[in-house]
């Protein structure tokens, strides 16, 4: 499959396109970031407090809409953008984390596995090859079930499903880093095993480690809020961008848009702007990596 | 190739087999498992039949063996909320799914190959340049949340479409769109790229120097060639749509296995849980094993290395 395939100038157009900085993706995933930090200053109402008698108030611009409550209030009356505030949170706390975990877990098994070889090889990449056959949502649900949801539960549960996708990348570059100059020459030296894979090999796999983890962010995200959405996230009344399209979908049929819109929009946006980022540092940082 | 194909059946058994562990390991290591396979609100009796029934007090690996015994006889339990058994509710709903499954496939494969293959040819022109958008659309809005736009817009402001169930083409339309095109995305690059390495290629430059109309050369000789990869993900794709449905079959009540997922969670009805992870695991297992035959059989460079 690889006949002639040089005689594409396909990498200097790639290079071209993806090349610019992506200021933008860059700009919103910061934004989102400080507005998790700075919730409670930022967030006009509480977000878990709601006044009935305000309830499926449409936004400030829409008739009927107050000021008071710019995008509107759920079916409980309360504020949609205090609670897409403080969900900007949730998405990152539980995002980064389990990206996080995954990586340090599936890093540390590539690396193993990779470099170790034999029986342990085989053993971890026979689960690594089980794990990633089982469907990553259908998997997580299933864990869910049996251990109960909570924000601390779904980070766990993501970093359990998702490291898979490191390990196998991370085992496929140690092979070829195992056979490089140095590492033989840390081996003549006298250096232990362990202090090779750590001292010589895991820095060499933090990049594809890095863009790995950028591109996961996305993946990440989306699960947490389908989670969330089928009820075995988050657990209300906690604002979670996935929990509140759930309640969203109460005022659907009669039209209150804008409870699906504005939190969709939100993940949307957090998620494009991940797979942006991943997408140039992919190019960037680990041009080995390009056909993932 | 028997050789093969023995060690590839091989793996896949391994594979199945460390599949059940896990599945079986999970239940017990988090806690005590009769709390799962109780009904919610048991009685204290209940609990100690459900102990006696699944040797709860026996060696794991007893029963373990058990477990995977009942799984080989295609026993995976009654559900709690049906009182049924769980594999025949599975297969009840088979049928919803791949539906379901069939029709995001068409949509994906016909937006997909197509516009790769405009992109490819029409490398860095408007074509190309929309797909990429809409690739990446694909790739990042949450397929939940693209039906419930589709519902607001088709069906609550136009009217034109119903929002749930099923029955007819028109209930089929909002779903598969929302469940395809992630995939539709996918497999454009797929095709992108495929087409990009096949056009570089020397038999594509040699049918070129004959003269042959570039039109020709595309449609006989580069897009053939180009096909296969994309049908082999395509194939992976169909058993994986049925088993990333569930958060679309939710929002649009399409009565396939990602719904009856949904009712698990919701009547805390675990053994329909249980069953639906490990039946989804090994129908990708079986259709890895599937793919891979195949591959020996066309092409003898794989069935032929060590």
């Amino acid at each position: 499959m690889a006949i002639g395939t040089e005689a594409i100038p396909l990498a200097p157009r790639v290079s071209l396109r993806l090349g610019a900085f992506p200021v933008l993706p860059t700009l919103i995933l910061c934004s989102i970031a400080l507005i998790a930090v700075f919730a409670e200053l930022l967030a006009p109402h509480n977000p878990e407090l709601g006044a009935l008698g305000m309830r499926f108030r449409p936004p400030a611009w829409s008739a009927g809409g107050s000021a008071d409550h710019l995008l509107g209030t759920d079916h409980l009356g309360r504020d949609v953008l205090s609670r897409l505030i403080f969900g900007a949170r949730v998405s990152m706390v539980v995002g980064f984390t389990a990206v996080i975990v995954a990586g340090a877990v599936g890093t540390l098994l590539g690396i193993v596995s990779g470099y170790l070889g034999g029986w342990v090889d085989q053993v971890i990449m026979r689960l690594t090859d089980t794990w990633l056959a089982l469907p990553a949502l259908t998997f997580a649900i299933f864990l869910t079930a049996i251990v109960g949801p909570s924000e601390m539960n779904i980070i766990i549960i993501l970093g359990l499903v998702y490291w898979t996708r490191y390990a196998r990348v991370i085992r496929g570059e140690v092979l070829s880093l195992k056979e490089r100059e140095f590492v033989r020459l840390a081996v003549v030296a006298g250096c232990s095993k362990w202090t090779i894979m750590r001292r010589h090999i895991l820095p060499n796999v933090v990049n594809s480690a890095i863009v790995l983890g950028t591109l996961m962010l996305g993946v990440v995200i989306v699960t947490e809020a389908a989670l969330s959405f089928l009820g075995v996230g988050v657990p209300p009344p906690k604002p979670a961008w996935g929990l509140m399209l759930a309640d969203g979908k109460k005022g659907l049929m009669v039209g209150y848009w804008w409870l699906t819109v504005f939190p969709g929009a939100c993940i949307m946006l957090m998620v494009l702007s991940a797979n942006l980022l991943g997408d140039w540092l992919r190019v960037k940082l680990d041009p080995q990596l390009s056909q993932l | 190739m028997t050789n093969y194909i023995l060690r590839r059946l091989g793996y896949s058994l391994i594979s199945l087999l460390l599949l059940s562990l896990t599945i079986f390991l999970f239940v017990r290591v988090t806690g005590d498992p009769s709390t799962l396979l109780v009904e919610p609100g048991a009685s204290a009796a209940d609990i100690e039949a459900i102990r006696q029934r699944f040797g709860l007090d026996q060696p794991i690996w007893v029963q373990y063996a058990s477990f995977l015994t009942s799984l080989v006889t295609g026993d995976f339990g009654n559900s709690f909320y049906y009182r049924t058994p769980v594999l025949e509710l599975y297969l009840e709903r088979l049928p919803n799914s791949l539906l379901l499954a069939a029709a995001a496939m068409a949509f994906s494969l016909l937006i997909g190959i197509p516009s790769g293959i405009l992109a490819a040819v029409r490398l860095g022109g408007f074509w190309d340049r929309a797909g990429k958008v809409f690739a990446l659309l694909g790739l990042s809005l949450p397929s939940f949340w693209v039906g419930l736009v589709l519902i607001l817009v088709f069906s609550v402001s136009l009217g034109w479409l119903p929002s749930s169930g099923s029955g007819t083409v028109w209930h089929l339309l909002m779903p598969a769109f929302a469940l395809g095109w992630y995939f539709a995305a996918a497999h454009m690059r797929l095709t992108r790229s495929s087409m990009l390495e096949v056009l570089g290629s020397e038999y594509i430059k040699l049918a070129r120097l004959k003269g042959l109309p570039e039109s020709l050369v595309i449609a006989k000789h580069a897009f053939k060639n180009a096909l296969i990869p994309v049908l082999t993900l395509a194939g992976i794709n169909l058993v994986i749509m049925i088993n990333v449905a569930v958060v679309v079959e939710t929002v649009f009540a399409w009565p396939g296995i990602g719904r009856l997922l949904y009712e698990g969670i919701t009547f805390r009805d675990f053994p329909v849980v249980q069953a639906v992870v490990l039946l989804g695991g090994a129908m990708i297992v079986v259709v890895n094993l599937l793919i891979d035959i195949l591959y020996a059989v066309i092409d003898p460079r794989i069935r032929l290395e060590k």
